[in-house]
């Protein structure tokens, strides 16, 4: 199977190793990964402020570089929402609706398509707070969400991980709480989203774990921004990294 | 000068494309239900008390749980208080009742709920300046949920009806419940079948 | 009117520790305690359903259920006023109170009054307005706005209220316990009842097929301002009306455990006549809902039953406290209202929100609460609502961002990336993420950098710069 491999922007200056780890992962599970070149970015930034007509050409850009692919790989819940469900800034167009209707999230990837179950030569004998974030919750349905207590309790994020020898969740209170980040929010709005982070890392630390984990980095970025400034121990993440053999 | 028809106008000229009214089911509950015993609990959890038989004395049992009232205002034949709202032609002056005892013609046991209305009450706010309320409810009058209790004639006749549950409190400090509010400081329910002579009361 | 610069208002509250944390943990208690109620109901999700799709029904045929509700009303003997705008609203109950010589005013909760100001509008004119509802009344003797529309004095500690009647009533300062305080209320509010010969009310629903207003309050203090005086006057938002008593019923049983997690409040009632010897009044209040109605995408709006549950499950809205909104409505239905009073005060209110999404899954009449405030980002765009800096940043971010060998070129080191990728999130100060988080630690190189050094080889691609 041949999927395009989408890298956020945040992952591509900040966080590159998350990035060779999907690769990396990929590749191991016999997928022909092809990485177009001249992706920068989904347009959610300048969508998420409001400013459409600035998405348009990063989304013309993504639409030009993506299009030839059925699959479209990223490990991001952000921008998997925002590609299938927000993906409106260019018209609408025959490629536009196949993006929309062909990219994944790395989990639900995994979860979902390959499917794939086992995770051999794997190990993170860790204590870890699992963190799935709002987009990846409520956004493509990752995990169920708290707010509807009769729907069945699931995550795919957490039946992945749960087959990594020696890994160890722990139960932290408000668990699908947003974390604060929320894209520019994190800066327009920084005082309120500091204080959820440092809410959540403070749970997150009070329930024992180590690691906090999860399929968005841009939530990790945000979270490891707050637990130094807390100067709490706890370490981030990204699934991927896990999956692909990171034993801390 | 009323803007009434403009109003209307900008409605009908705005209103979004015609959707369904949906058909509302009963939602009864598969199991069978003890209907006395979930209307107590329900009750229980909004802090008012149910008594499960008529007191043999009830005279003694007015004293012993309000030992220090003296005025009781009373609209049921099984009790001859000393007062009757039509005693108060001011409605505010049912602010002196230190008990009311009254009969509800529905329970509720969803939310132990009660119904009452002008033809209950006669003068309304003995339901509510009163120190203490004191209610007589038929079990055999108690329906399972609010959809029932909607299709109680009451709600289309009655000028004023109250779905009444448990004495008034307020969660306004800090979100914890404190009793009491502006009404009664306590609510109980006693369930007290209605005499077979007993006609319907009438205003 | 000012620009509500919301973020700040937020930054104040939350230097307030011993505050924010009160807020924040109070509210988090309801949003369980909703959870909690809703798991005891098993046909939960299917009364949202039908909530949502009685409102929308009724909004889609609401002049014909304004009619009925009027014609029903009139034959019961109530005199049925129509009010286009809060001004026009004030002046009828302005006009009904100076006709009967009455000057003192008791009234139970009513946001709609909240929206009109109609206690200053009276107070203003030598009418004295006591509000009857604890916490209405808390924040009138503290001459502020409530807070939030469910506790309008949940932001205060139990101590910041016994300061407000201490100075009000001369009650005992040191006594910071609710039952205490309930007893100083209660003591001070009964004479101002007994007496009154005027009450006003708001409701939370308005019966179309038999006229009658429906009040939810656990006080009782509707059914006090409702009966005790002759003269009665409720004010009724155009949204509130609802097709039947069967329909009432799917609400009734939504709202409360949606509000505060208890099955039903203690009074909830239903006035469709006057009194015995008594005059009731409705005013039917439109200002803007009959605009907002023909918003294709912000009307679903209007279904909305003031429970409050948004606010209790917005992690913003907790943390930054109901005033900082500056708004009658507050937190997610107050970004998706407000705007519709006010575009250019509230213009800032869509940015308040991470987009999560919790709002519309607690909403129990399933406003799309998160998708409307997206949407409202774009019109504040469109009708160029939007801090011109950030516009800018927006601009340049665009600009690189379509460009993929400019967007490498300034992804080269990481001086270059911080300067990109945060400018485009932020158009205030650089250092704007540093204030209270340490910034991403470097890394040595770009995604692309490293897929070129390792991978562009291997699938033998020439790959430039």
């Amino acid at each position: 199977m041949q999927v395009a491999l989408m890298i956020p922007c945040y992952v591509d200056l900040f966080y590159p190793e998350v990035g060779v780890a999907t690769l990396e992962l990929l590749e191991k599970l016999k997928v022909d990964v092809v990485y177009p070149f001249d992706q920068t970015c989904c347009g959610q930034p300048m969508a998420n402020s409001g400013c459409y007509e600035e998405a348009q050409t990063t989304e013309e850009l993504l639409i030009q570089n993506f299009s030839a692919f059925d699959h479209i790989v990223t490990p991001s819940g952000s921008c998997t929402h925002h590609l299938r469900h927000k993906f409106t800034a260019a018209p609408d167009s025959p490629e536009r609706r196949k993006i929309s209707a062909g990219v994944y999230d790395l989990v639900e990837f995994l979860h979902d398509v390959l499917p794939v179950r086992e995770f051999p030569g794997t190990e993170f004998k860790h204590k870890v707070a699992l963190h799935t974030s709002c987009s990846a919750i409520r956004g493509i349905g990752l995990a169920s969400m708290s707010e509807r207590v009769h729907d069945p309790k699931f995550s795919k994020p957490k039946q992945l991980l749960e087959r990594v020898p020696g890994i160890e969740f722990v139960d932290f209170e408000r668990p699908d709480e947003c974390c604060g980040f929320g894209g520019s929010f994190s800066v327009t709005e920084e005082a309120v989203a500091a204080q959820m982070g440092y809410d959540k890392v403070e749970f997150m630390r009070k329930a024992g774990a180590d690691y906090i984990v999860s399929s968005d980095m841009s939530c990790l970025m945000h979270l490891q921004g707050c637990s130094s400034r807390l100067g709490t121990n706890l370490k981030v993440l990204h699934i991927a990294q896990i999956l692909n053999g990171v034993t801390q | 000068m009323s803007f009434r028809n403009t109003i209307l106008e900008n409605v009908r000229n705005n209103q979004p494309s015609a959707r369904e009214l949906p058909a509302i089911p009963k939602f009864h509950s598969e199991q069978s239900v003890d209907l006395k015993n979930q209307f107590t609990a329900a009750l229980k959890e909004l802090y008012g008390e149910v008594v499960t038989e008529p007191p043999a004395d009830l005279k003694a049992f007015l004293k012993e749980r309000f030992p220090s009232a003296k005025a009781i205002c009373s609209t049921v034949p099984e009790y001859t208080g000393n007062s009757k709202p039509e005693d108060f032609t001011r409605w505010s002056d049912a602010g002196s009742i230190d008990v009311t005892i009254v009969r509800s013609p529905l329970g509720v046991a969803e939310t132990g709920s009660v119904l009452f209305s002008e033809e209950e009450f006669r003068v309304n706010t003995i339901g509510f300046l009163a120190h203490d309320i004191v209610i007589l409810l038929d079990p055999a009058e108690i329906v399972e949920n609010i959809h029932d209790a909607y299709c109680h004639p009451h709600f289309q006749d009655k000028a004023y009806s109250l779905l009444m549950s448990g004495p008034s409190g307020s969660a306004d400090i800090g979100g914890i419940t404190v009793h009491p509010a502006q009404g009664v400081m306590t609510l109980t329910v006693i369930f007290w079948p209605r005499a077979q002579t007993e006609t319907t009361q009438t205003v | 009117m000012s620009i509500v610069d919301q973020a700040e208002n937020a930054a104040e509250f939350i230097n307030d520790q011993t505050h924010e944390q009160h807020l924040d943990q109070l509210l988090w208690m309801l949003r369980t305690r909703r959870d909690e109620a809703a798991s005891r109901v098993p046909e939960w999700e299917q009364l949202r359903d039908l909530a949502s799709q009685i409102k929308e029904h009724t909004l889609s045929n609401l002049a014909h259920y304004l009619e009925m509700f009027e014609s029903r009303a009139k034959a019961n003997g109530v005199t049925v006023h129509w009010a286009q705008d809060a001004h026009e609203h004030n002046q009828i109950v302005y006009q009904l109170l100076s006709d009967r010589k009455v000057d003192e005013l008791i009234k139970s909760k009513s946001m709609l009054t909240e929206e009109c100001d109609t206690r200053r509008f009276l107070e203003g004119r030598g009418v004295r307005v006591s509000e009857t509802d604890l916490g209405e009344r808390i924040q009138q003797l503290d001459d502020q706005p409530p807070s939030h529309i469910v506790g309008p004095a949940w932001h205060k500690t139990t101590q910041d209220i016994a300061n407000v009647f201490a100075k009000a009533y001369g009650s005992d300062k040191e006594k910071a316990d609710p039952v205490y305080l309930a007893h100083v209320m209660r003591e001070n509010t009964r004479p101002l009842i007994e007496r009154a010969r005027a009450g006003m009310t708001g409701a939370n629903f308005a019966v179309a097929e038999t006229g009658a207003i429906v009040t939810v309050t656990n006080e009782g203090n509707a059914d006090l301002s409702g009966n005790v005086p002759e003269l009665r006057i409720c004010s009724v938002g155009l949204e509130k009306i609802i097709p039947r008593n069967e329909d009432l019923a799917v609400f009734v049983r939504l709202l409360t455990r949606s509000a505060t997690g208890n099955s039903i409040t203690q009074y909830t009632s239903h006035f469709r006549a006057p009194r015995q010897n008594g005059e009731m009044h409705i005013i039917l209040v439109d200002n803007g809902r009959s605009s907002r109605l023909g918003m294709e995408k912000f009307w679903p709006s209007l279904k909305c039953i003031r429970c409050a549950a948004c606010m209790n499950t917005c992690p913003v809205y907790r943390r930054s406290g109901g005033l900082s909104y500056g708004s009658t409505y507050m937190g997610p239905i107050g970004i998706i209202m407000m705007p519709t009073f006010d575009i250019r005060r509230y213009s800032e209110l869509p940015f308040s929100s991470t987009l999560n999404g919790s709002c519309t899954n607690v909403c129990p009449v399933k406003i799309n609460i998160h998708e409307q405030i997206y949407a409202w980002r774009e019109v504040m765009e469109e009708k160029h609502q939007i801090n011109l800096v950030k516009k800018g940043a927006m601009i340049v971010a665009g600009k690189v961002l379509s460009n993929p060998t400019l967007y490498r070129i300034a992804g080269d080191t990481m001086e270059a990336s911080l300067k990109v990728l945060p400018r485009f999130a932020i158009y205030n100060q650089l250092n704007a993420w540093g204030q209270h988080r340490d910034i991403p630690p470097p890394a040595k190189e770009t995604f692309h950098d490293w897929y070129r050094k390792h991978r562009s080889q291997a699938t033998g691609r020439e790959i430039n710069r």
